[in-house]
């Protein structure tokens, strides 16, 4: 069976000025996948991040999600189509409880306040916040701002999750936990795109890893070939990693 | 959860209806009727500043908008008081939406400074149209006292159960917006406007809803001031004098709350009437003298007001008690 592709992304261009932040960048994302989108610092990512959910406006170039053209579209109408991102620096409604924050998400797919409560009692379980729910988001530990996040993201119910750097700063057992999250929520449905720096963490979740360097796309394949592409080595993860993976 | 939350406020509420019946006075009940205006007023308000954090310095357009829109129907038309509040309201809501729309494009103090120029233009819009009586203001056609016609000359009890009536509506509404999605959508605007974006929510459009429900609340309080002073002119209902006083006393009682225009009315509103019943006309401004210390002493210690106060002191409490189970 031919995958079916979720969201695609088509010779996306985004300058600011005369910086060119995304150039010509095309890639695919199929239902069911887990794409992760590294590169190193100021290659882009986060960029194309706000293209795609309609933060920024591509200078030229298309994106499709699930069929329908988002190109230019607001955050929020890309949002109720059922794609949903989460912050690189977490945005935690902070003078709201935990609770309220991912009933606040929640609200989107359930406009009565009894179901939505229902809902945003299971989020708070799949990201292990029951305990802390009645808690200020402003006053959580950076961690739990970033469970906090995805959980907010996750109550809209969407079809696919854009998690921008949602592991920085974790610990080893925060990141495995992060790790088994990404899997069960592929298992569940739900597409996949993240963008991440810890290589050890993405690298086994991974379908497929898209490289950006520099603003340009250098390699698009499943987890093993790219950290094997020279080109990808040489760019960005540097003769250490490089290394590591010719011992293991 | 849901009981201990609504249970005080009913108790206030009747707390407030029997009042003027205890204390028949009638300075305490002119008092009561300015409070419970300036409380409901300050309810409105805090939809558009306190749940969705987008200040506004110009409500007494709203408020002046609907005392002279009821004025003109009843003193060019003869039409009821009534009838000429819920075209008040409606012109108010409609006034708002098109004038914040536009603003809504500017963030944080720009958009507090546009709302003020706001005020000021309809101020001056209204002090040189001469169909509406430019500066002069029109004195309200004194008429038979009825319901009909909203005028009492007797008694101060019936314009204090339709004070009572549309604070308790506003009380309702504002009640029912922070229980619902509306509520949560506000304080999540006001929060963070990206987040916002992010998991679904029109921005804009919730912040026009939040203004147009104030606009018409506000609204429905000028024609109840017009027809209880039975005088209007630009200069008392478009000042920012009243803007203001919405502001601070929602302020000084807690921003974002229902519970915090009540305890601020409650605060300024016998200051003021009362250092104007006893200094006269030379006792102007003394109530906001002893406001403003107030409010440099709340800036100060508790920048989110009286109730924040309340709100903080029960979390440290609630704290100890975690760090203890905990331990």
């Amino acid at each position: 069976m031919m995958p079916k592709p979720m969201l695609e992304i088509k010779n996306v261009t985004m300058k600011f000025g005369n910086l060119v932040a995304n150039q010509d960048v095309s890639f695919t994302v199929n239902k069911g996948e887990i794409v992760s989108l590294i590169g190193p610092n100021g290659a882009g990512k986060t960029t194309l991040f706000n293209c795609i959910t309609g933060f920024y406006k591509p200078y030229s170039g298309k994106i499709i999600f699930d069929g329908e053209d988002i190109t230019g579209k607001t955050p929020y109408y890309v949002a109720k189509l059922g794609l949903t991102r989460t912050f690189q620096i977490v945005k935690p409604l902070k003078d709201m409880t935990v609770k309220e924050n991912i009933l606040t998400g929640a609200f989107l797919r359930n406009p009565v306040r009894a179901q939505a409560e229902k809902v945003a009692q299971e989020i708070l379980e799949i990201v292990h916040l029951t305990d802390k729910s009645d808690i200020l988001a402003g006053s959580l530990t950076i961690a739990d701002k970033k469970r906090l996040e995805i959980g907010r993201a996750l109550a809209t119910d969407p079809k696919m999750l854009m998690l921008d750097e949602a592991m920085a700063g974790l610990n080893q057992t925060e990141i495995k936990e992060a790790m088994d999250l990404c899997l069960k929520l592929r298992d569940e449905g739900i597409t996949l795109l993240i963008v991440e720096h810890i290589m050890e963490a993405i690298m086994p979740i991974s379908d497929r890893v898209v490289v950006l360097n520099a603003g340009k796309k250098i390699a698009d394949d499943v987890p093993e070939k790219v950290t094997n592409n020279e080109e990808v080595i040489k760019a960005y993860l540097g003769e250490r990693y490089h290394a590591k993976s010719k011992k293991s | 959860m849901k009981k201990s939350k609504i249970s005080p406020l009913i108790i206030i509420l009747l707390v407030i209806l029997v009042l003027p019946f205890i204390k028949a006075d009638i300075n305490f009940q002119h008092m009561l009727i300015i409070f419970l205006i300036f409380a409901g007023l300050g309810e409105a308000w805090n939809l558009i500043t306190g749940f969705a954090g987008q200040t506004s310095f110009g409500h007494a357009a709203f408020f002046g908008i609907g005392a002279y829109t009821s004025t003109i129907l009843f003193y060019k038309f003869s039409i009821s008081p009534w009838v000429g509040m819920l075209v008040g309201i409606a012109v108010s809501t409609l006034v708002a939406a098109f004038v914040s729309y536009p603003c809504f494009k500017l963030k944080g103090h720009y958009f507090a400074i546009a709302t003020m120029a706001i005020a000021e233009i309809t101020k001056q819009l209204f002090i040189s149209w001469d169909y509406v009586e430019g500066a002069t203001g029109i004195m309200i056609p004194i008429v038979d006292e009825s319901l009909a016609s909203m005028q009492f000359h007797t008694s101060k009890i019936p314009y204090f159960i339709i004070a009572y009536c549309l604070f308790v509506i506003s009380i309702l509404i504002a009640n029912y917006i922070e229980k619902n999605r509306m509520g949560f959508y506000l304080k999540a605007i006001r929060e963070s406007n990206e987040a916002a974006e992010s998991i679904g929510i029109n921005t804009t459009v919730y912040k026009l809803y939040a203004m147009m429900v104030s606009a018409a609340l506000s609204a429905a309080f000028g024609t109840l001031y017009a027809q209880y002073i039975l005088y209007i002119d630009p200069f008392m209902l478009f000042s920012l004098d009243i803007s203001m006083k919405i502001v601070l006393l929602t302020v000084l009682g807690g921003l974002g709350n229902i519970y915090g225009p009540i305890i601020g009315a409650a605060i300024l509103i016998p200051l003021s009437e009362y250092t104007r019943i006893f200094f006269g006309g030379t006792g102007k401004g003394i109530d906001l003298i002893i406001f403003g210390a107030l409010i440099v002493v709340v800036a100060c210690f508790e920048p989110r007001g009286i109730l924040g106060a309340f709100k903080k002191k029960r979390k440290v409490e609630r704290g100890a008690y975690d760090a203890k189970a905990n331990a």
